[in-house]
């Protein structure tokens, strides 16, 4: 991009609540059942139906802004927003929107330059659609159907302010957002399933103005490279068109990641009149302070204070924080093997090493159902550092670990992996390497100190790296230059 | 004859073992199969589950074990309320092939308290009208000249109870749409407060005003099932969880010592003489029972109609797109896309009323109109649910007439604004959330019925039955019955 621009972006997420009903019947939100199966009057729009507040969905909604340091309105409504499309089955979604739930908080995003504090507007409840199934493409299809089990599942939607400077930025907005609803439950957090989406607003203007330029939105950003990748490209085409003289049109614009470009959708004289009018359904919302209380009571450690205190309290560097705090199930497995072994260090070398290397860090079921416990993997550290297995062999172990979810010791003992520590029993290994190699040690007696390495790991061969490499290089050192 | 009969004398019957539920269903099935040809209150009749409803009626009081005052008694409700497995057409084609999965909450306790479904009744089309000439099927006419309308939009309701075609029926009232027809076919309608009955399966056209309500034959009865379907419900929101009193019990009390206003904007230039000497003559009566009556004034009721005209319809073009041809009811074959089947599908589904009314209420909603219209019209709601705020500081109850003028004739009242006027004493009720009851308060010389209105406070429906009933004793109105050959 040329010099002079500064880019402008603002995101909006919409967030799917993990509730076990549907944000105002009794509906299940599970995902993948045969379509129209979880459905009842209510969320197919049936006339007469009427809404009714999921409460736990207000809690949810609650516990986020609370961690995003929001204002909570403790009276709120909601509010009918009209249009109409086939996946709506009432042509209005209830929505919030002059009294949301919660307003003016703050997210810490860490960024290249350091982190930055960027605002959140707002945050409110609304209702999820429904899917349509097009038999075929959408413009020659002969049919469409209409799945309404996603339609009224609880969605919780994030609106930033414009604060973002680049797509880097927003990437690492969405990140650290994604990774606060994860730890907080109450989403989780699979975009390409969609239960977080982004629709962006973008614009650049000519650095160091505070007027905005013309606002672009981009819709259909359902995973992190879409959304940087969509921005990097709407940066770029805006600043060309600055470049060259032409006005930009406040629009809207689809992402197209298969031609990696952005689409225009509509324009603002196309722009939906939503027509919203306070929901006459539903009385206000009138929430109890002490209620909201309990809430911030219980909320977890968010992953902003944990890295502080991993790097504070364990003397990790904040690069590995930042890695282990990715999920709270990670995190949890790290500081309860920290417990059981009390070497933070090493424990926070083997999770991000070994473990990462079998299962995603931010899969916290992934990682409760691990085969190796905290505690095992504990033992197995206790194994090195007691001499009883070198690091090397006990790599092999946690794999082996990890597949038979047997614990280290029994798999040590059945294979005889046991560190050989024994110095007449090496000396006789190091004699007969020395023996066998004599163009090796002619050369490190010539100078070739490499040499050393080399038959160093002749003695681990021999021995099936059993030998205690400590023991194997001063009977080395001991003995060769007696050769 | 039993169809003749109140609820409490049905009853009465029921339990003494002269008459069984289901003589009476076969009484009010003959009654509706002779006489609705000529008044056509049904859209349909429901006979065959009617009977087989009677008949479990029939055992539960052969056993000695009936569920309470409705049961077994034949009711038929207004086609706005949803009824599992029966059509409910809403008196429009857009729904003229829908069949409900499910049963209004209304519905839901009638049946549970025992009560035999006659079956469904005309309205103007999604209770928007005072005539039931809206209705896409067909008029309904007034049982007391079969010339005249019913009143509206629950006009199929009021006209099966003064046919005695049903013991009662229940309706719905947005802005007088209980009250109004009751005046008009000279029985009693109660519409109760708003947040007081569940509207849960009560297809909605204005949902901060909808209120289901009963028409019945005395204020006795109108206390019976109104205990019945009141109260809070898991389904609705906005009914409120305010303990249901038993109102029979609340009456038969005098109203010797009770304050009722007679409010001074409900007495206007242009009303029937007629409704204007009715209304007077019976503050005399109440005041000959002891009632200290009183002049009050509710100085914004002139605001208040066309307050309604925006609140209503902006509520309706929300409440109404939902009706599309994608999911249920009416769908236009034909159409090359899914915009033009949604477009001749809302065209020849909705009369000319409700598209009148759904771009009304588009248009107050709109961007940059909002504040002046539908804003606007809040405020004044404000304003009127205030004025009855204040008169009810000094006064218990407030007597008024419930419409300006008596039953019209079918076709009389072409122009809409005329129509509309017919709601200027009900609407500020309504706007107000209140309670109010219409029952027979006289005769026309020609010999038409002249409604009563008694309004009260927000859940004091036990004072507005009070009145009535007490007024009801004292006078003989209720007793009349239309000559139907």
């Amino acid at each position: 991009m040329s010099g002079p621009y500064e880019t402008v972006i603002g995101l909006e997420v919409h967030a799917q609540l993990r509730t076990r009903t549907k944000m105002f019947c009794g509906c299940s939100t599970a995902f993948g059942a045969a379509p129209n199966t979880q459905t009842c009057p209510v969320c197919q729009g049936h006339p007469g139906s009427l809404p009714v507040i999921n409460r736990r969905a207000i809690e949810f909604g609650i516990r986020t802004a609370l961690a995003l340091g929001c204002r909570i309105n403790l009276a709120n409504r909601f509010a009918r927003k009209h249009y109409y499309y086939p996946d709506m089955p009432k042509n209005y979604q209830i929505s919030q929107y002059e009294e949301p739930l919660a307003e003016h908080g703050t997210l810490e995003v860490a960024g290249a330059a350091g982190a930055r504090v960027i605002g959140i507007q707002r945050l409110h409840l609304e209702e999820d659609v429904g899917k349509l199934v097009h038999e075929g493409e959408l413009a020659t299809a002969r049919s469409s159907q209409v799945d309404y089990n996603r339609a009224g599942v609880p969605l919780m939607e994030i609106v930033s302010r414009p604060d973002l400077r680049s797509p880097e930025d927003a990437g690492a907005y969405l990140r650290a957002l994604r990774a606060i609803v994860v730890y907080l439950g109450v989403c989780d957090g699979n975009m390409e399933e969609g239960s977080l989406r982004c629709d962006a607003n973008v614009s650049v203007r000519i650095a160091g103005t505070d007027v905005l330029g013309t606002k672009i939105e981009i819709k259909n950003l359902n995973s992190f490279r879409h959304v940087q990748h969509a921005l990097e490209y709407e940066v770029k085409r805006q600043a060309q068109a600055l470049d060259s003289g032409e006005r930009l049109v406040q629009e809207t614009r689809l992402w197209d990641p298969d031609r990696a470009r952005t689409v225009s959708m509509r324009s603002k004289e196309f722009a939906h009149d939503y027509r919203y009018f306070p929901e006459p359904d539903l009385p206000p919302l009138e929430l109890d302070p002490a209620e909201v209380e309990r809430i911030r009571a219980a909320l977890p450690e968010l992953p902003a204070a944990k890295r502080g205190r991993f790097v504070a309290t364990h003397g990790l560097t904040p690069y590995e924080a930042d890695l282990l705090c990715q999920g709270r199930g990670l995190a949890d497995y790290f500081e309860a093997a920290v417990r059981e072994s009390g070497k933070p260090k090493v424990v926070a070398n083997w999770v991000l090493n070994e473990l990462l290397r079998e299962l995603p860090a931010d899969d916290d079921a992934a990682v409760a159902a691990c085969p190796i416990s905290p505690a095992r993997l504990a033992g197995l550290l206790a194994l090195i550092e007691d001499g009883t297995i070198s690091g090397k062999i006990a790599k092999d172990v946690f794999e082996k670990m990890f597949r038979t979810g047997e614990d280290a010791r029994t798999i040590v003992d059945r294979e005889g992996l046991t560190q050989v520590a024994d110095a007449g029993e090496l000396g006789t290994v190091v004699d007969q390497i020395l023996a066998q190699n004599p163009k090796v040690v002619e050369d490190w007696r010539g100078g070739k100190k490499a040499a050393l390495g080399f038959l160093v790991g002749q003695v681990m061969k021999a021995t099936q790296g059993k030998a205690n490499p400590a023991l194997v290089n001063s009977l080395l050192g001991e003995k060769l230059p007696k050769v | 004859m039993l169809a003749a009969l109140s609820i409490e004398a049905l009853g009465a019957r029921f339990r003494d073992g002269s008459a069984t539920p289901s003589a009476a269903t076969e009484a009010y099935l003959a009654r509706i199969a002779a006489l609705d040809p000529k008044v056509r209150a049904y859209t349909a009749v429901t006979r065959d589950a009617a009977l087989a409803q009677a008949a479990e009626a029939d055992a539960r009081f052969r056993a000695g074990t009936p569920r309470g005052p409705l049961d077994g008694v034949p009711i038929a409700l207004k086609d706005v309320l949803c009824t599992r497995g029966i059509a409910t057409t809403c008196g429009s084609r857009i729904l003229e092939a829908y069949v409900p999965p499910y049963d209004a909450t209304v519905y839901e306790r009638l049946r549970a308290a025992g009560s035999v479904l006659l079956g469904k009744l005309n309205m103007d089309e999604f209770a928007m009208g005072s005539s039931t000439e809206n209705s896409a099927f067909f008029t309904t006419r007034n049982p007391w000249d079969l010339g005249r309308v019913p009143g509206g939009s629950s006009g199929g309701s009021a006209a099966a109870v003064s046919a005695d075609m049903a013991a009662a029926t229940f309706g719905t009232d947005t802005g007088g749409s209980i009250r109004q027809p009751a005046a008009f076919c000279g029985n009693v309608g109660l519409k109760p407060t708003y947040g007081r009955v569940s509207r849960y399966g009560l297809i909605a056209f204005a949902s901060s005003l909808d209120q289901v309500g009963p028409f019945t034959k005395t204020v006795a009865d109108a206390a019976l099932a109104l205990r019945v379907i009141a109260g809070a419900d898991p389904m609705d929101s906005t009914a409120a969880p305010v303990a249901v009193p038993d109102y029979r019990a609340a009456l038969g009390g005098d109203v010797a010592g009770l304050r009722i206003g007679i409010p001074r904007e409900y007495f206007i230039d242009g009303m029937d003489p007629e409704v204007e000497r009715a209304v007077r003559a019976a503050v005399d009566v109440l005041r000959g029972l002891g009632a200290k009556t009183e002049e009050v004034s509710l100085p914004h009721t002139e605001y208040g109609l066309a307050a309604y005209y925006l609140i209503g319809p902006a509520e309706a073009s929300s409440n109404l797109a939902r009706y599309d041809g994608v999911k249920y009811g009416l769908r236009v074959p034909g159409a090359r896309d899914l915009v033009e089947m949604e477009n001749r599908t809302r065209a020849a589904g909705f009369g000319k009323e409700v598209k009148r009314r759904i771009m009304l209420g588009t248009y107050a909603l709109s961007a940059g109109y909002y504040d002046a219209y539908y804003g606007q019209a809040l405020r004044v709601r404000t304003l009127v649910a205030r004025d009855f705020h204040r008169a009810f500081q000094t006064v218990d109850a407030i007597v008024a007439p419930t419409t300006p003028g008596v039953a019209f004739k079918v076709g009389e009242k072409e122009d809409p604004l005329q129509m509309y006027l017919n709601d200027v004493f009900t609407i500020p009720v309504s706007l107000a959330g209140l309670p109010g009851v219409s029952i027979p308060g006289g005769f026309t010389l020609a010999g038409l019925p002249i409604g009563l209105q008694v309004i009260g406070k927000a859940y004091d429906e036990s004072t507005v039955l009070r009145v009535a009933h007490a007024y009801e004793r004292a006078t003989d109105w209720h007793t009349r019955k239309p000559v139907l050959s």
